[in-house]
């Protein structure tokens, strides 16, 4: 990563921006750095910086915190926002004094969306760039591949991929998603609202790899706790391009087709299921994660109109936008439809990318509440966030109150469901964040480190 | 000094080259490579079917992908140690390459190309079929307690260096060996005129199968270790790029020689590794230097090296 990539992200502690902009030199970078964090350091030592009061620090180098991201690959769509979000909240931490008086650097690269880089890269932060902590993986497998080189570097490994890994006991004990929630909660949170509101006997749409059967599993396993009926589970390999073959499958007794089709094929499925039903179609529910990055106006999700979604934070902004969700959407430079605020047609992933900036707030109450000075306090940073239970509502957890599970490592918190209404999405329910429990299936706080 | 005692010296010297730069490089190139160790095992293991053999597949994917899940599945489901997994994951691996040779070696040149394309991708979505036992493209991971040698803890740098070493040193030394042996040297007859070779009396069908098999098997050891050195087996090191990446070293290394593959491993790793420095279209510069070598070194690295020194094996 050349400095120029590597420095794309500092801001000066009075709010005036030099990242953002490139910096071309790494001596001007770093120069700008170090002047800009001893004035942080300065203004905490009068007390001029809100919750910087009594924490002393040995050093006033930024905090490294390398960022493996999803620029190419399959997973470029959520990468662009994710490096989005993460510039707003760097940014925002450092406006407000950073942490424990020091500035955050981000140091990103791109993982290609592959697991094998995906190991690279995470090596290559903790090794090379020196990293404090690394973050913000998204795609499962990137994370499947990329957890154990971390455990290995002992490094704080903070990821944002909403699957079920961490949860699960995979893992390792430096590995964390304190940011969003996983796709287990997720899935089973939904089952009350489809049981009650849209129907009982369901067929499921999915794509025969890994998250297809995440959802197949954790859903039907839920919705029939609940007394629902899955009539049939339709599996479509991911090389499919027509999909129109596979809906004779669906019972005709369906009354809801729950789907969580992704890829690029998406726009193809929504189409020829239009087709194949026509104007009588039973109730349809899916995960947003199919049409992330997809403007609903596409040619084609016409016939979305009146169906139903899994938003893990509404694109849209509701009537009663919340002032948290206000400040959040501006700093990421989103607008009321959840598109980039200078480009209308570049939809953000909105339902995912709050997690790089709550997660972010969590590495930053961590380090602060274990008085973060340094790699060797990698442990202190680990056991501070395992301590950690609820947080609210906020700035700094602007998608919704959450509560952590520190023996887990697993983030849990409010799911929402929107209505496709006139071509929107419009909240239709909110998940308690009780409906999203599970039993623990890990305790990873009795791992040793 | 005759052709095999300057082998020798260059195979040893290349060696303990490699030994002394593990205490010379800092953590993190030491650590890379390590990684490429394994691939550049993976890259010998092409070069024996493509560089000397004259065989060019599209299908190695599914040996690395066979040694990698024959370990690692052994691991998971039979609580299999290391020793024993890494023996399943060989045996698994020449027996998938026994077979693929077998039905694909009724073909040749582009059908062979595609018929052994073909064949990996159905390896692919195999192991996404039975996503409840690999995990699909997920994967998964194989704990640090499961990689555990004799002893030897393989998630530390030290020994993960020098168990890649060992493998790739093996190997080396196989190679070195079989380019000097009447095998290798029918192999390269095969490669340069299969029907004069033919005629000559060799049994050609059977030379070429035994290369797919050692081949295969190569790539399958490689598959398995890197799932135990770096603990982690999925569905993208079966998927269709693990096919074109061993291509691409020996490509750029020199296809034919002994040391060309580590020599094109070091470059493309590097070549990506530090591109992805300076832009997020690192995949066009590669393609842009594989162009440029293309052009003006179609012989690889170790080929431009072969000029100057014809006796490199």
């Amino acid at each position: 990563m050349t400095d120029t990539k590597k420095s794309s992200i500092i801001t000066s502690s009075s709010g005036g921006k030099i990242g953002g902009q490139t910096i071309n030199k790494s001596m001007n970078r770093r120069t700008a750095l170090k002047t800009l964090s001893a004035g942080v350091g300065a203004m905490a030592g009068v007390g001029a910086l809100p919750g910087m009061m009594g924490c002393a620090h040995a050093s006033d180098e930024p905090i490294r915190i390398g960022f493996q991201v999803h620029r190419t690959g399959i997973g470029a769509a959520y990468g662009r926002w994710y490096d989005r979000t993460t510039e707003a909240v760097v940014k925002r931490i450092n406006d407000e004094g950073g942490i424990n008086g020091r500035p955050i650097e981000i140091v990103a690269e791109d993982d290609g969306t592959d697991p094998k880089r995906g190991a690279e890269v995470v090596e290559k932060l903790a090794t090379k760039h020196k990293c404090d902590v690394a973050f913000g993986t998204l795609f499962s497998h990137v994370v499947y591949g990329s957890a154990p080189r971390a455990g290995e570097l002992a490094i704080p490994y903070f990821v944002v991929s909403e699957g079920h890994h961490v949860a699960s006991g995979a893992l390792n004990r430096y590995t964390l998603q304190p940011g969003i929630t996983d796709v287990k909660s997720q899935v089973e949170a939904m089952g009350p609202f489809i049981k009650e509101n849209l129907g009982k006997k369901v067929t499921m749409i999915f794509p025969d790899f890994a998250f297809g059967h995440d959802h197949r599993d954790y859903f039907s396993a839920a919705f029939e706790s609940l007394g629902g009926e899955i009539l049939e589970k339709i599996a479509i390999p991911p090389t499919e391009t027509s999909f129109s073959k596979y809906f004779p499958k669906i019972p005709r007794e369906t009354e809801v087709v729950y789907h969580v089709m992704v890829g690029p094929a998406v726009l193809t499925f929504v189409k020829e299921l239009g087709e194949f039903f026509g104007p009588s179609r039973p109730e349809i529910f899916g995960f947003i994660d199919s049409l992330e990055a997809v403007d609903l106006s596409s040619p084609g999700l016409e016939f979305l109109e009146g169906t139903y979604f899994w938003e893990g934070n509404p694109r849209y902004a509701q009537e009663d936008q919340t002032e948290f969700d206000k400040a959040y959407r501006e700093a990421v430079g989103v607008d009321e439809s959840g598109a980039s605020i200078s480009d209308a047609k570049d939809v953000s992933t909105y339902a995912h990318m709050f997690g790089c900036w709550e997660t972010m707030y969590v590495i930053k109450a961590g380090m602060e509440a274990a008085g973060y000075n340094g790699p060797d306090d990698r442990q202190k940073l680990i056991e501070a966030v395992e301590s950690m239970t609820e947080m609210p509502h906020s700035m700094e957890h602007p998608q919704g109150a959450k509560l952590f599970n520190g023996k887990t490592h697993q983030v849990f918190g409010h799911q929402y469901i929107s209505k496709v209404t006139d071509g929107k999405l419009v909240l239709a329910h909110t998940t308690s964040i009780e409906d999203t429990l599970y039993e623990d299936e890990v305790d990873y706080t009795s791992m040793s480190f | 000094m005759n052709q095999a005692a300057r082998s020798v010296v260059l195979h040893g010297l290349v060696i303990a080259l490699l030994v002394a730069m593990f205490f010379v490089l800092p953590e993190y190139h030491s650590g890379n490579l390590a990684r490429i160790l394994v691939l550049a095992v993976f890259a010998m293991g092409y070069n024996v079917l493509f560089g000397y053999t004259g065989l060019l597949s599209l299908g190695h994917a599914l040996f690395f992908a066979s040694g990698m899940y024959g370990l690692g599945l052994s691991i998971q489901f039979l609580s299999a140690s290391p020793m024993l997994a890494i023996v399943i994951g060989l045996i698994t691996a020449v027996v998938v390459s026994g077979v693929i040779g077998f039905l694909a070696l009724r073909t040749t040149g582009v059908a062979f190309m595609i018929v052994t394309l073909m064949f990996a991708q159905a390896g692919f979505l195999t192991v996404l079929f039975f996503g409840k036992y690999t995990r699909g493209d997920e994967g998964f991971v194989i704990q640090r307690a499961q990689r555990i040698l004799f002893g030897v803890d393989l998630s530390q740098p030290l020994p993960r260096y020098f168990a890649a070493l060992i493998l790739f040193a093996i190997c080396l030394c196989l190679i070195a060996w079989m380019v000097h042996s009447r095998f290798g040297k029918t192999l390269v007859a095969i490669r340069e005129n299969e029907e004069r070779a033919r005629m000559l009396g060799y049994d050609i069908q059977r030379h070429k199968l035994m290369a797919v098999i050692i081949s295969g098997t190569m790539s399958g050891a490689a598959g398995a270790a890197y799932a135990l050195l770096f603990g982690y087996a999925g569905a993208s090191f079966a998927a269709v790029q693990y096919s074109i990446l061993p291509l691409l070293y020996v490509l750029l290394g020199g296809a034919g020689t002994t040391i060309g593959p580590l020599i094109g491993t070091v470059f493309m790793f590097y070549l990506i590794d530090i591109s992805s420095e300076y832009t997020d279209a690192y995949l066009l510069i590669a393609g842009l230097a594989l162009i440029l070598l293309t052009l003006f070194a179609p012989h690889g690295i170790a080929g431009i090296l072969r000029k100057k020194l014809a006796w490199l094996p």
